[in-house]
């Protein structure tokens, strides 16, 4: 990724991603454009630069914000109206590492609401369009990210990622996006979708940035206490890629079937064979779990939705609608209005799976389907090292196309939401495009903690 | 027809870490501004995690181990769900599933023991103050740390509630985790309560009374309900299962407007804390810094000390360790001094910050005892240990700088009864008392005080006098 340096300052780098920024603007990536406070942060940085004092590793490197993320600059509003006029006074750790490095925030991207959707068009600000296909969506949640990167506007962008919501939008425009491993990344200061789920990610153009990125972000922070000590920094079994001509890379035959697009599942036959003939063997898995992942995930993440999303209130911050009568219209038309419609729809979901004399015969059954996904993952990583497979069952769909169809919205992110559930790394790869050039993406999975090692990996698939 | 009445009790303590659960924001709110005790955390912005504070746990291991408890190896936070805006995040997080203390029993002083069922911990909610067209919060009190201790329906007795209570309230101080401020809310109790025919199995309707703060309303809550639900079943009426209120002024207690059927809290896993677990080193390490408590004093002082004196000085942990280092011989005199002379004070509580050393009270007794000072000094010398000022001075130079010593040399004392008795005003007295009445020695020892200016033994004074008048 292009620092900034003497001859190229971090104020050109800047300017040059707000002009491109501005020329897709048709694109509706962005709910805001940091101008103002990018091209100030630019000049200190060049300021440094010239007195020759260390600026860091990301040094003058414009990025997006995903919406959902804290930051001093600009209102974070998770692309929902309850929280319209919401500036915060504290920024996510992972802003803070990531400017410390010397990184400059242009703009917060768009997402479906409180990053519920696969298609960023359950946005209060509108949809996002595909980077490749107008007419088709980002995909979601993070999919003005995604497109920020896949225009090249920026040189990276962030995202959080409950059920897919990188990788989707990674591989539905054609670039790099993970999902790390949970608790790699601290999720302070990041509004919170599925506390047990969500993980804060990144999309990028190359696995090097990626890399990059991972080893400036990971780590415990006392603020989180789901984070896990930093394994990525260290040096160990984890860390390292093995000969690849010794590696076993699984694929689940449960996916191979009509249900997933032709011209994926060629992608992943085409990126089988590339490894065949570096020496990998292929094996073939067989998770019979995995397909009760989608209703597993589908309780256990509108339950802690619901809950996450009862702070939103309008009694303190952001959104409140006027003329309620008393108390309990406050919060009803608050919520009513500020929330959007599939917000509320797993907000009903997430309620009525906790609610008393439903939630052994729900949650509690979900939850133990996914500690049968859990041990699944286990078993299938004692026969292969990591496991290939479609982020999602196609390539970027048509805008509307599913709107008014959750349970077909919901599909898309059936061979997603297994990991997040599993709490194991996956990095979107670009696999080609399709015939309508649109581009193809792959999942390459592993076991906890070793995304390092995927990261490296994916070197081998381009 | 004659009831049984079964009483449980839940308690909510307050405990003084130094920061609240979930955040590092000053636990101690008293006399500070409203809402300036609040984190994002507890204001419950977005994005915002909550981070465990390991003094709360610690505080419950000691709470637990006061109440004779298991302290679970592994426990868990949930949260329980409702719309009000003393909750901020929309939940309270407690632990319904796997609470980190489990099965006890608390031992009243009169050796019942009132077994406890579990208790968890939790963070409070803020504070509303209404008014006519508006209402006030405060969240100062938001997450501060709670135990919530629920006893098995093992009381039978409004005196018995009360003994409970305060039982409890002197095991939390003793341990040190609360400030056990009752009139600040430091401790809330909620009482449920049926009465069932004598000698049924089966327990009656019960009610609940919420949010008592005191031990005396306790137990008048307790005799109110119990008259008001035999008067119901003996008319054959139905106990309500319901919520009532207490007014301490009223006397009474009445239903509280209830939100229709029962509440559902929809309780989920608290998936923002990892599970709670314990070492068998830290339990230990905790429970080893409980100090003595009230059932330990009492082993000690049975016999030294009247029961009613013993049980008065109970409602005060700094005294009872200040007893415990007392000389054996000496305590009944120092029990005696801190109840009759202290606590009478108008500002006692001042006084119990600064305590003398106990090899004052010490001293001060040995004097009483050898009547180098007079009882009426003794309780004066006593007060002034408590002056910051006198500190390390010592009961003896005290006594001497205010001229209190009892003057017991006989030499000296002759020559004072000499000199009043060679007073003219004396002379009806001494005859009369040589005539057989007796009374008069009392106005003789008492002149003879007056001319020694209060520092004459009184008895020895008397014995002079017996001799002379002889």
């Amino acid at each position: 990724m292009k620092t900034a340096n003497k001859k190229v300052t971090a104020e050109r780098l800047v300017r040059d991603a707000l002009e491109k920024a501005k020329h897709f603007a048709d694109y509706n990536i962005f709910t805001f454009l940091n101008e103002e406070g990018a091209i100030k942060k630019a000049r200190e940085i060049d300021a440094k630069i010239a007195k020759g004092e260390e600026v860091g590793r990301l040094a003058g490197v414009p990025y997006a914000l995903k919406d959902n993320f804290l930051s001093r600059e600009g209102e974070t509003t998770a692309s929902a109206h309850i929280l319209e006029g919401f500036v915060s006074p504290i920024e996510a750790t992972a802003v803070k590492k990531i400017e410390a490095e010397g990184a400059i925030m242009i703009g917060r991207t768009n997402l479906d609401a409180f990053a519920h959707g696969s298609s960023t068009e359950n946005s209060y600000f509108g949809p996002t369009l595909n980077s490749h296909d107008k007419n088709c969506v980002a995909g979601g949640s993070s999919g003005g990210s995604a497109v920020a990167v896949a225009l090249d506007i920026v040189e990276f962008a962030t995202g959080t990622d409950t059920g897919g919501s990188i990788r989707q939008p990674a591989a539905f425009n054609g670039i790099y996006g993970l999902k790390p491993t949970y608790g790699t990344i601290s999720r302070y200061g990041v509004v919170a979708m599925a506390s047990s789920t969500d993980c804060i990610g990144f999309f990028t153009k190359t696995p090097e940035d990626m890399d990059l990125l991972m080893s400036i972000t990971s780590g415990q922070d006392s603020k989180d206490m789901t984070t896990l000590p930093d394994y990525y920094n260290e040096d160990s079994e984890m860390s390292s890629l093995a000969d690849i001509s010794s590696l076993r890379v699984g694929v689940i035959k449960d996916f191979d079937n009509e249900s997933v697009d032709e011209e994926i599942r060629g992608a992943l036959k085409k990126k089988c064979e590339l490894l065949k003939s570096k020496g990998c063997e292929i094996v073939e898995l067989e998770m019979p779990s995995l397909k009760y992942a989608l209703a597993a995930y589908y309780i256990i993440v509108p339950a802690e939705i619901a809950s996450n999303l009862s702070r939103y209130d309008g009694v303190r911050y952001g959104f409140r609608a006027e003329d309620s009568e008393d108390l309990d219209g406050l919060y009803e038309n608050t919520r009513s209005e500020g929330f959007m419609p599939e917000n509320k729809r797993r907000i009903m979901i997430g309620n009525f799976v906790l609610s008393s004399g439903f939630y052994d015969a729900y949650f509690l059954k979900a939850a133990k389907a996914r500690t049968l996904i859990i041990n699944e993952y286990e078993k299938a990583f004692s026969k292969c090292d990591f496991i290939l497979t479609p982020v999602s069952p196609n390539p970027a769909f048509k805008l509307g196309e599913k709107i008014n169809d959750p349970v077909a919205m919901y599909l898309e992110d059936m061979m997603s939401v297994s990991l997040n559930l599993a709490g194991v790394p996956g990095l979107a790869i670009p696999a080609g495009k399709n015939k309508t050039g649109l581009p193809l993406g792959l999942q390459l999975v592993g076991p906890r903690r070793s995304d390092k090692k995927i990261i490296e990996f994916a070197k081998e698939l381009i | 027809m004659k009831y049984t009445p079964t009483i449980g009790i839940e308690c909510h303590v307050q405990l003084s870490t130094k920061t609240k659960l979930f955040s590092e924001v000053d636990n101690d709110a008293r006399g500070k501004e409203p809402n300036s005790c609040v984190s994002p955390v507890d204001y419950a912005l977005p994005g915002m995690l909550p981070r465990l504070n390991g003094e709360a746990i610690k505080f419950a291991i000691r709470a637990g181990k006061a109440m004779n408890c298991e302290i679970n190896r592994s426990s868990r936070f949930d949260r329980k769900h409702y719309f009000y805006p003393d909750s901020p995040k929309g939940y309270q997080i407690t632990q319904f599933y796997a609470p980190i203390i489990g099965a006890g029993y608390v031992e009243l002083p009169s050796g019942t023991k009132i077994r406890i069922e579990h208790a968890h911990l939790e963070g409070d909610a803020g504070k509303l103050t209404h008014f006519d067209s508006y209402s006030l919060v405060d969240l100062n009190r938001v997450d501060t740390p709670l135990i919530e201790i629920v006893s098995m329906p093992d009381i039978h007795s409004a005196k018995e509630a009360h003994d409970y209570c305060k039982e409890l309230w002197r095991l939390m101080c003793f341990a040190g985790v609360t400030h056990g401020d009752l009139y600040n809310g430091n401790m809330r109790f909620d009482v449920n309560i049926s009465l069932a025919p004598e000698g049924a199995e089966k327990l009656g309707t019960r009610a609940e009374i919420k949010n008592l703060n005191s031990f005396r309303s306790v137990e008048r809550a307790v005799e109110y309900e119990i008259t008001r639900q035999t008067k119901i079943l003996d008319a054959g009426e139905k106990v309500v299962q319901e919520t009532r209120g207490w007014s301490d002024a009223t006397g009474k207690t009445t239903p509280q407007r209830s939100k229709e059927e029962a509440k559902d809290y929809r309780y989920m896993p608290e998936p923002d804390i990892p599970p709670i677990n314990l070492t068998d080193e830290l339990i230990e390490a905790e429970a080893a810094k409980l100090p003595l408590m009230p059932v330990d004093y009492r082993k000690r002082f049975t016999g030294s000390i009247n029961n009613d004196i013993l049980e008065i000085l109970l409602d005060y942990p700094e005294l009872m360790r200040k007893m415990s280092e007392i000389d054996e011989k000496y305590i009944k005199s120092i029990a005696n001094l801190f109840t009759s002379v202290l606590l009478a004070e108008e500002k006692s509580v001042e006084y119990l910050s600064s305590l003398p050393d106990a090899k004052d009270l010490n001293e001060l007794a040995q004097m009483n005892e050898q009547k180098e000072l007079s009882s009426t000094a003794t309780k004066e010398v006593f007060l002034r240990l408590f002056d910051p000022q006198m500190k390390g001075r010592g009961a003896k130079n005290i006594a001497k700088e205010l001229g209190l010593m009892q003057e017991n040399d006989l030499g000296a004392l002759e020559a004072i009864v000499d000199a009043v008795l060679a007073k003219s005003e004396t002379k009806k007295a001494q005859d009369d008392f040589r005539n057989g009445e007796e009374k008069v020695i009392g106005f003789l020892v008492g002149q003879v005080m007056k001319e020694s200016k209060g520092k004459a033994n009184p008895s020895a004074v008397q014995e002079i006098l017996r001799k002379k008048l002889s």
